[in-house]
């Protein structure tokens, strides 16, 4: 295409493009756009921040234990004297690392499902049944059990704390993914009978073909929009495990076993509990407020208006 | 409609018994020992024997098999003797806790009324304060209290229920000394002042609960509002001369509430999962409670019967929740 040079300026106005019109309802949301600077400052803090802190996560002092808060230790230290901030950075990169991995996986998954059962007629039958069955098993109870049961195994055979992120990553991953496969098979089912992709498939394009340059691309934002809510759950249920005492064993921080330990100390510590509640409620918050402007800004039908 | 019910209640059999399959081959495949907590004296050959009285070593299917049996046989027929003075279960065998060496539904029995309370009490908490704000910030989008709504509902969404626990705690028990801050099961209403008591102590548990819950039910009652302000219905009533009050609180409500009922109807097992943690924070001994316990002990029967439960709760949920919408919406016709 030949492009009028006095044109260019208008045709590249910001929001011409596909990701710049998301960007620019994005930004509208106040609240997804606070939410997505909390979340991304949050990650970066604990991702840089082991790095950057003087105190060690499990670096014991114990004359210094059952501080308040101070300039040395702004959250104050635990019975054993180990600083909580560093503590709270150590645990939360595992939170965070934990909700991550597990939305991948989820997000794999009901993508996969989604994808096969809306697009092959003769599986859609058969896989939404099985995401129905998921849909109705009790997760909790199911998570506390696996969590239980194989947690001394996988120990065994990939160390204490490898061991344990392998199985919560792969828990939480192999519980969540429904959501996605109903809400992708539903899009793949509408974007099928689309001319384009009869087109494609009348110039004799593979299935497979078919599926990743037409139909991927296509199904991407509410993909991208699961995936941001994802990760809020991963991280609430690793939290919950952890909290009930069933997540990673208990020198290793993450926030929900912070907050376990907390627990035993509210009556003389109440302070204690809010660092890694807040941490938790604060990310999962921001999390959701950018998964609701996601939402508003990659939906045609609400952009623009 | 009868038949569609007669239908969904066939799908709910097999999914319920696959679901118990999926519980028992989860349990089963674990590499875990029910005999590891017996003492190293015991002779190997003692404890093959112990194994085999616990039916341990049947084949899987056999196992599967008398679980089902006792489940939904002979556990119903208990229920049944206690309640009209039959005989039917005499001397069969129950499904016996190896925690307590008692039946697992007795166990159950016990504790439910407790669960049943805080997750009943906070539910209609959690209703009775969602419908009114749903509606007025639906009727007034985009003011402040809708603003101040949305914005509450999301931190109550997002705040997890084992840190609410926590902070109420500190915050209602500990600093302003206003309610305990864990539950006695053992205690017993007689009179007013214990019902006091009672309803005082159940503040807590049912506040945390009732948040998440709250949260959700008034997004959708919102929703559910606005989808229904625009429509042509709502222009006839106004158009008619009748009162605004009428108009929302009659025409548009009785119209919402189709969707919002069944999503009260299948949050009720997440308020259920809730309150495994809630009761774990308070301290109450519920069902969820039990569950835990009986994870700790390696109970594998009681843990078997307990998330079965569960799980058949979310199904017989799912099942009142498709069957309401059919009744509710008389748009919706299933052949």
């Amino acid at each position: 295409m030949n492009k009028i040079k006095g044109n260019e300026e208008v045709l590249l106005h910001p929001g011409s493009s596909y990701w710049g019109d998301v960007w620019l309802q994005f930004k509208k949301h106040k609240g997804a756009l606070i939410g997505a600077i909390l979340f991304f400052s949050i990650v970066i803090a604990v991702m840089i921040g082991p790095f950057l802190w003087p105190f060690e996560a499990n670096g014991i002092d114990i004359r210094s234990r059952n501080q308040g808060p101070s300039f040395l230790h702004p959250f104050g230290t635990d019975q054993l004297g180990r600083d909580t901030f560093a503590r709270m950075i150590a645990g939360g990169r595992t939170s965070i690392t934990v909700g991550l991995a597990a939305m991948f996986l989820a997000i794999f998954l009901g993508t996969l499902v989604g994808i096969v059962a809306g697009y092959f007629k003769k599986l859609d039958g058969l896989l939404m049944r099985f995401t129905d069955l998921f849909l109705s098993l009790p997760l909790l109870p199911l998570l506390l059990l696996m969590m239980f049961l194989f947690r001394e195994p996988l120990s065994v055979a990939y160390g204490p704390e490898k061991g344990m992120f392998i199985l919560i990553v792969v828990s939480i991953g192999i519980t969540s993914w429904m959501p996605t496969a109903r809400i992708v098979r539903g899009d793949v089912l509408a974007l099928k009978q689309r001319e384009f992709v009869i087109a494609a498939r009348s110039i004799g394009t593979s299935d497979q073909r078919i599926i990743v340059r037409h139909i991927l691309p296509n199904i991407l934002s509410p993909i991208l929009v699961s995936a941001t809510l994802g990760i809020a759950n991963a991280i609430i249920t690793e939290s919950a495990l952890s909290f009930l005492g069933l997540g990673f064993p208990p020198d290793f921080p993450t926030w929900g076993r912070l907050l376990n330990d907390a627990v035993d100390y509210l009556q003389l510590y109440p302070e204690r509990v809010m660092w890694p509640g807040l941490a938790i409620s604060l990310t999962v918050l921001s999390i959701n407020f950018l998964g609701d402007g996601l939402r508003d800004a990659l939906d045609p039908r609400i952009r623009g208006r | 409609m009868f038949d569609y019910t007669v239908r969904r209640l066939l799908i709910a059999v097999p999914t319920l018994v696959i679901i118990s399959l999926v519980i028992f081959l989860v349990l089963s495949l674990a590499p875990n020992d029910p005999m590891a907590q017996v003492p190293m004296t015991v002779p190997p050959e003692v404890k093959e024997k112990m194994r085999e009285a616990l039916g341990l070593g049947q084949p899987l299917y056999v196992q599967f098999w008398k679980w089902l049996v006792q489940f939904f046989w002979i556990e119903p027929q208990v229920f049944i003797d206690h309640y009209f003075g039959t005989q039917f279960a005499e001397g069969k065998l129950r499904v016996i806790s190896w925690q307590t060496r008692a039946p697992v539904m007795d166990t159950v029995v016990e504790r439910l009324p407790q669960t049943l309370w805080v997750v009943g009490m906070s539910y209609v908490v959690a209703i009775a304060i969602s419908i009114p704000i749903g509606i007025y910030s639906a009727y007034k989008q985009y003011s402040v209290f809708d603003q101040a709504g949305t914005f509450i509902t999301m931190v109550g969404y997002s705040i997890p229920p084992f840190f609410t626990g926590p902070l109420v705690i500190v915050i209602f028990a500990v600093n302003l000394e206003w309610f305990p801050s864990t539950y006695d099961t053992l205690h017993k209403v007689v009179d007013w002042d214990s019902f006091v008591i009672q309803m005082r102590q159940m503040v807590l548990p049912v506040m945390v609960l009732a948040i998440q819950g709250t949260a959700q039910i008034s997004r959708y009652m919102r929703s559910a509002i606005l989808d229904n302000l625009n429509q042509d219905y709502v222009r006839t009533a106004r158009a008619k001369g009748l009162s605004e009050s009428i108009v929302i609180l009659v025409h548009v409500l009785r119209n919402s509430m189709i969707p919002v009922v069944t999503v009260i109807a299948l949050n009720l097992p997440l308020i259920f999962g809730g309150a495994i943690i809630t009761e774990q924070v308070f301290k109450v001994n519920g069902i969820g409670q039990q569950l835990i316990l009986a994870i700790y002990a390696n109970d594998l029967p009681t843990i078997q019967t307990l998330t079965f439960i569960f799980a058949f709760l979310i199904v017989g949920m799912n099942l009142i929740a498709d069957v309401l919408y059919a009744i509710l919406d008389p748009r919706i016709r299933y052949e």
